[in-house]
């Protein structure tokens, strides 16, 4: 781990030598600075969390009561395939992008990223993958029809001619998160200040480094599936043409290995966010530093080593079938090791609960509680009960909405008043909060019941003993959707005006990102903090 | 007026059947019974820790809140307890590991079986081939449209009946090949705790040996294009000399049918006929009124090759079109079937070539 002498020039007024931010439409079009970065990640992600949240609510209105009602079959898989691959790729992964883009240089003591016309590329690269994925909805055929998973060959031989846009725009957001992932590598390993060593990183910088080891690692992967399925739509090859010698099963051994390590690239820096959070609020140091780091570590490589466990079904070898279940139970051991030690830190601490501190705690219980299904699902005789039924739904989104999404929401709420100067309103903060809380719940609690009575996902129309608790979902799902009009007003309102925030803005905050005033300057750290 | 009624109706009423079934199901075979202990099992298991974890979690909340006068404590290390509560889950899991491997070497034994069928994925049907009798049938979602459209009350069973069953015996090991015809289905019983992928091009293998008569439903389970929701698994479980009656009947009705391709129909029947089967068969992708969906499935009105020479046409019904989602009819319908749509799509649905083709011409 070289550790780069930082040896600037020291000015008595660090942005003397600076000019501000640009103006104009310029500023966001040329900009290198990690903090117009950063928020133009966060803002492209909240569009694209609109987007797929409308496409849920289609999904969830189609959904209230048995029969078709609004769209047709076909249409309602082009939903069910964007809505995922929005979510996944343009909401989840890009926020976490924004956030490190936005933290990790103040967290670590460095002036910016240490690639900054390339972050600049990553970013401007996205937008255009996502209008290229949202345009094929409109083209004769309609747009991916064939779930986000895009098993082959519904999505060779039996796709829609937009599936090879589809292609192209993964390409794109592939590249992009790759270019990403090498900034932060670059970066939390040479442009640390002096003094912080690797053991005295903030932990969502440690999860940051190591899910972005996973975004190089897997990647690449999906890029080679995709290319393969180019190859085989186009160029006459058979990848996964079973006919013409190739392997339909192939397909799927290598979209999970790609597909699980990308679960974990969007949980890791969620634990990452939690970890930096309850400390604050709980008045007391992180419980188990070291433990937390190295169980980050053991989940992100045993997440290489697990990836059959999504398909106990597709008739593998008993030894296969038994290899991942046990790979798949271990990863229980780092993770629940996680959770204790959140919960000794809150231990004897003194705990406050502003809207970040419910987040994170909403997260730490229905995050767990995701945790239990995925145990329950790891047992792979009882997988072929639950496998592709409504209770992986609910899993998966357990996993990802109170997981994920929740710990993105604290996140912005706990250090947007760094980034604006301004406090949020925290009634309307707890508002958001609550009915995210009981939306989220209604919707995916009730999916649990529906699955282990024997509903199967992606379908538009269900058998009539699953409408009660479809119906439940349904009004839950409208209830989450529209609270994150409070939380965008919350924020629009936050960034205009409002009281303004301290340099430290919680009481219980530590680290550097809280030495700096609040907003945080344009430029931060240009002299390198010393830190004993 | 009464269409808009039943709507209304459908929307704003809860059905008739709903229910709150909020477990597993524990199925008829031995198997499924032991996936249900083993899910009960580990969802006590997560239910006990659940309890234990967040139990301490809201002690501390309720606690050591700051608004009691709780002071934050300095301790944030005890290797002791870590070491302990890495061992303790690792141990539990073990304890998970082993019934579960058991019951999946048990599941894998499918040697012995008494009774052999293939059981073929189509989109968006199945196809059932019993091996050692000669017994080959597609079995159809047979729920009406009308219902599906919200027009007619929905019946009990509403999305989970076909037209003909899968018929089994009791107590009889039946052994399932599992295999696709285009893209990847699978075949969900969940009485029998019974899921297998049919992957083109694979055989999959799984069985059963169920304990009581009954009729069990399912559906397929992978995502395999626009009817997915619309492909169901009925499975009739018969007494052994029920079964025995049911084979007889099945060879017999085959020679009936054989019987009836060497007739002679008059077009006006043909027709009529044919609306049955084209809805069936082919409306799911060309649609109801022969429209079909731009840019995904072609119309059959006015279509070139449903006005064009007629052998053309009936080539392209019986050996479909390799490279799209146009199956072949051949083996799926019956040569009367196969006449009567055909004739049916040329004088209905907008068109009125009036030529039409006997069910002898077709077994040609």
């Amino acid at each position: 781990m070289a550790t780069v002498d930082i040896d600037l020039p020291h000015v008595k007024d660090d942005d003397s030598h600076h000019h501000g931010p640009a103006k104009g439409l310029g500023r966001w079009l040329y900009t290198t600075n990690h903090k117009d970065i950063g928020s133009m990640y966060l803002i492209f992600s909240l569009c694209m969390f609109m987007i797929g949240g409308m496409m849920a609510l289609v999904i969830r209105a189609e959904l209230f009561q048995p029969g078709l009602q609004l769209v047709e079959p076909g249409f309602f898989n082009q939903m069910t395939t964007m809505h995922g691959l929005i979510m996944v790729f343009g909401a989840v992964m890009p926020a976490f992008v924004g956030l490190a883009n936005w933290m990790v240089p103040l967290q670590i003591g460095a002036p910016d990223m240490a690639l900054p016309r390339m972050n600049n590329w990553s970013f401007w690269i996205l937008p255009f993958a996502f209008l290229i994925l949202l345009s094929s909805l409109f083209m004769p055929g309609g747009g991916p029809n064939f779930g986000w998973t895009f098993y082959a060959p519904l999505s060779t031989t039996y796709a829609p001619d937009s599936v090879t846009f589809f292609i192209f725009g993964v390409h794109i957001m592939g590249a992009s998160s790759i270019m990403g992932a090498i900034n932060i590598i670059a970066t939390i390993l040479n442009m640390r200040a002096p003094g912080m060593t690797m053991m005295k990183l903030p932990l969502f910088v440690w999860t940051w480094l190591i899910t972005a080891f996973l975004l190089i690692a897997v990647m690449p992967v999906l890029a080679g599936v995709v290319t393969m399925m180019l190859m085989d739509i186009h160029f006459g090859t058979s990848f996964f043409n079973a006919a013409g010698g190739g392997d339909p099963v192939l397909f799927q051994h290598i979209f999970w290995f790609f597909g699980h390590p990308e679960v974990y690239i969007m949980i890791l820096p969620a634990f990452g966010i939690i970890s930096e959070i309850i400390p604050t609020f709980a008045r007391k140091r992180l419980f188990g530093y070291s433990s937390m780091v190295y169980a980050v570590a053991s989940i992100a490589l045993l997440s290489f080593v697990v990836w059959a466990h999504h398909m106990f079904t597709v008739g593998m070898p008993l030894v296969g079938e038994v290899f991942f279940m046990f790979a798949t139970m271990l990863i229980a051991v780092p993770t629940g090791v996680k959770v204790f030690n959140w919960i000794a830190t809150m231990f004897r601490g003194s705990m406050t609960f502003e809207t970040p501190m419910l987040f994170a705690l909403a997260f730490v219980v229905l995050f767990t509680l995701g945790g239990f299904s995925g145990l329950m699902l790891a047992i792979a005789p009882a997988d072929f009960q639950y496998h592709d039924t409504y209770f992986v739904v609910a899993h998966f989104h357990y996993v990802l909405v109170p997981g994920a999404i929740f710990s993105i929401m604290a996140a912005a709420y706990y250090w947007l008043p760094k980034w604006t100067g301004h406090v949020l309103n925290e009634t309307m903060g707890k508002t958001h909060f609550w009915l995210s809380f009981v939306g989220v719940n209604l919707t995916f609690f009730p999916m649990h019941f529906v699955g282990l009575a024997g509903m199967p996902r992606r379908i538009p129309d269900y058998a009539l003993q699953f409408a009660d608790f479809n119906s439940m979902a349904s009004v839950g799902a409208f209830i989450f959707g529209f609270s994150q009009l409070v939380f965008i007003y919350n924020v629009v309102q936050n960034v205009r005006a409002g009281q303004k925030a301290t340099d430290r803005v919680w009481e219980g905050a530590h680290g550097l990102e809280w030495t700096v005033p609040s907003p945080a300057p344009y430029h931060t750290f240009s002299t390198p903090p010393k830190i004993d | 007026m009464t269409k808009a009624m039943v709507l209304a109706l459908s929307l704003f009423v809860l059905p008739a059947k709903a229910d709150w079934q909020v477990n597993m199901t524990q199925g008829v075979t031995e198997l499924s019974r032991e996936i249900f202990d083993l899910h009960m099992l580990i969802f006590w298991i997560c239910v006990v820790i659940g309890v234990a974890v967040f139990g301490v979690m809201f002690y501390s909340i309720f606690k050591h809140r700051k608004s009691k006068g709780a002071v934050a404590e300095h301790w944030h290390e005890n290797t002791t307890v870590e070491v302990i509560w890495t061992v303790v889950p690792f141990v539990i899991l073990i304890s998970m590991a082993v019934p579960a491997t058991a019951t999946l070497i048990n599941m894998y034994d499918t040697s012995e079986a008494d009774v052999d069928i293939q059981v073929t994925g189509y989109q968006w049907k199945w196809r059932y081939q019993y091996l050692n009798e000669d017994i080959d049938f597609f079995s159809n979602l047979s729920t009406p449209r009308d219902e599906i459209n919200n027009v007619q009350v929905k019946n009990s069973n509403y999305l989970l009946e076909v037209d003909k069953p899968l018929v089994i015996p009791v107590n009889k090991k039946v052994r399932f090949l599992i295999t696709s015809n285009d893209v990847i289905h699978s075949w969900w019983v969940p009485n029998f705790a019974v899921k297998k992928d049919a992957i083109p091009g694979f055989v999959n293998e799984s069985w059963v040996r169920v304990e009581e008569p009954g009729i069990y439903r399912g559906q397929c389970t992978e995502l395999c294009g626009k009817e997915h929701g619309f492909m169901p698994i009925v499975v009739e479980v018969k007494a052994e000399a029920d079964y025995a009656r049911w084979v007889a009947d099945q060879k017999a009705m085959k020679l009936i049918s054989a019987g009836a391709a060497s007739q002679n129909y008059a077009v006006a029947d043909l027709i009529a006929k044919g609306e049955g089967v084209y809805n069936a068969a082919c409306a799911g992708c060309h649609q109801v009124n022969g429209q079909g969906m731009p840019g995904a499935f072609p119309a059959i009105t006015a279509s070139a090759i449903a006005t064009g020479p007629i052998q053309k046409h009936l080539d392209i019904v019986l050996n479909g079109k390799a490279g799209t989602a146009m199956q072949a009819f051949k083996q799926q319908l019956s040569a009367v079937d196969l006449a009567a749509v055909v004739t049916f799509q040329r004088n209905g649905l907008g068109n009125s070539v009036g030529d039409s083709i006997q069910p002898s011409a077709v077994q040609q």
